[in-house]
């Protein structure tokens, strides 16, 4: 029996599917077997990143009201021999087409052959939010180091605690170096001490994962690059390993800055 | 056999005090309010003149026969009832004024989007975030960080005050004032503080220590100690 993971953030746009997509294949390069299910119906994203869009013939919502049968519907990422599959969102209903209900059902079945379940949430707190938090147990929130996705993390996390989910882990995405380092962005430590859940991941600003997202190519599966580097920390995380949080500092630091900063002089 | 006065009329300098004795059956009672009030009526005043508590000891009025009582006192027009009071409450009440008294003690984070509201005291141990609301009837007490919006005394209670680790709220309400947070630097922030209404109706913001003053009966359970 396997394990369901909601990827969740409330506010649009932080990077859950970008999430979604890296730790599922993250998780399949560590040999687990993995299905990733959309349930942004109707702005159908997660295909896209994974590279399977073309692919598709039954979807989520044919699944649901009995079009076709789960398997029928499931897309095989062929990377990964037999341990990555795609249950894909609908793009021509909405989200109203599935009822919570119907989606524990649906996670249900998935999880008797799946290790992880990963569910891909749409931005918003209503039906699709519930939907998608319907069969999980467990919940990761994305944010960004701003204000404005910390307050949205914020009322999410409050709508999980409400539901019979674990409590949440946290992963705080595209964290820009230079702007910390400046004073012009929340730390880690601060977004964490304001939403006091565990920190699951952090994951730095990097162009290569938009690059690697519009190529249909997962950057987890790049193992020279630092983001997904850290996806993998992220997916070792999830499996029970500790993996200490990776160090983001943009570059090397001389000796002078240091003692500059030693001295509480602003760099 | 002398007969015992069941309804006694005192004068005080505030008017009447009317006792009604709460040993004999309640329509002995009526009948001598009734009797002792048409003795009364000989006096001449101007109506609505006299004014009369009604004092019941242990006897509990419903509201029917408070009614009743009214309707007998109203034959005479020089009468106007204040009050009625008892030494006996009913349990609800009781009950009510007691979790009114109570400080509720909760321990969890308020987040966007989340009202806590309590009856009486409120101690929170863990914050209130940005977008979250703590609103109690007396006061709210936080050992943590104010971030979202505390409302203490809210229904109108003036004397309520709110207390924090660490005041960084973006509302405070007491009562009907509201007020936005000050702008403050934030190497400022790390005292203990407290909020209250001061005398010209304004929330003030100042540290813990001078409660002592303000507010002395915040004090419940000194009785007898130190």
């Amino acid at each position: 029996m396997g394990e369901a993971i909601v990827i969740t953030s409330g506010k649009g746009g932080v990077g859950k599917t970008t999430t979604a997509a890296n730790i599922g294949t993250s998780l399949a390069l560590q040999g687990k077997k993995v299905c990733l299910v959309d349930t942004d119906i109707g702005l159908r994203n997660l295909d896209v990143v994974m590279g399977l869009e073309n692919r598709i013939i039954y979807d989520l919502v044919d699944v649901a009201i009995g079009r076709c049968k789960l398997h029928q519907a499931l897309v095989r990422d062929k990377r990964f021999d037999d341990r990555l599959y795609l249950l894909p969102a609908a793009q021509s209903s909405d989200k109203t087409a599935v009822t919570p209900k119907q989606m524990k059902k649906i996670i249900g079945e998935l999880k008797q052959e799946y290790d992880y379940v990963i569910i891909d949430c749409p931005a918003g707190i209503e039906r699709g939010f519930q939907n998608a938090i319907a069969g999980a147990d467990k919940a990761i929130v994305v944010t960004t180091p701003e204000v404005s996705a910390v307050r949205d993390a914020d009322r999410i996390i409050g709508l999980l605690e409400k539901s019979p989910i674990e409590p949440p882990k946290l992963i705080v995405n595209r964290i820009r170096t230079n702007m910390v380092q400046r004073g012009d962005m929340m730390t880690v430590d601060e977004v964490a001490s304001v939403l006091a859940i565990e920190v699951i991941g952090i994951v730095a600003d990097d162009e290569d994962v938009i690059k690697a997202s519009n190529n249909g190519e997962p950057i987890a599966m790049n193992p020279n690059s630092k983001s997904g580097i850290a996806y993998r920390n992220i997916a070792r995380r999830i499996l029970g390993e500790s993996v200490p949080l990776q160090q983001l500092d943009g570059g090397p630091q001389g000796m002078f800055t240091k003692l500059k900063k030693f001295f509480g002089v602003k760099v | 056999m002398v007969k015992m006065q069941n309804v006694m009329i005192k004068g005080t300098k505030d008017g009447l005090l009317l006792s009604l004795d709460d040993k004999c059956s309640y329509s002995e009672l009526l009948e001598e309010l009734k009797e002792k009030l048409s003795f009364h009526k000989k006096a001449d005043v101007a109506p609505n003149s006299v004014h009369v508590r009604i004092h019941t000891g242990h006897r509990f009025l419903s509201e029917q026969q408070k009614k009743q009582v009214l309707d007998i006192l109203s034959q005479d027009k020089s009468l106007k009832v204040q009050s009625f009071e008892a030494d006996v409450i009913l349990k609800e009440e009781a009950e009510q004024l007691w979790r009114e008294s109570e400080v509720q003690m909760i321990c969890k984070i308020i987040r966007s989007g989340q009202i806590l509201d309590i009856k009486g005291d409120a101690l929170l141990i863990g914050d209130v975030n940005p977008g979250g609301i703590i609103r109690a009837t007396g006061n709210i007490f936080i050992l943590g960080t104010l971030k979202g919006i505390a409302h203490a005394g809210y229904n109108g209670s003036e004397d309520a005050v709110i207390c924090a680790s660490r005041m960084k709220p973006t509302q405070l309400r007491i009562a009907d004032v509201y007020t936005r947070a000050p702008d403050r630097d934030e190497g400022q922030f790390g005292e203990p503080e407290c909020a209250y209404i001061n005398d010209s109706k304004q929330i003030m913001i100042e540290k813990m220590v001078v409660l002592k003053n303000l507010r002395p009966n915040l004090n419940r359970f000194v009785e007898g100690g130190f």
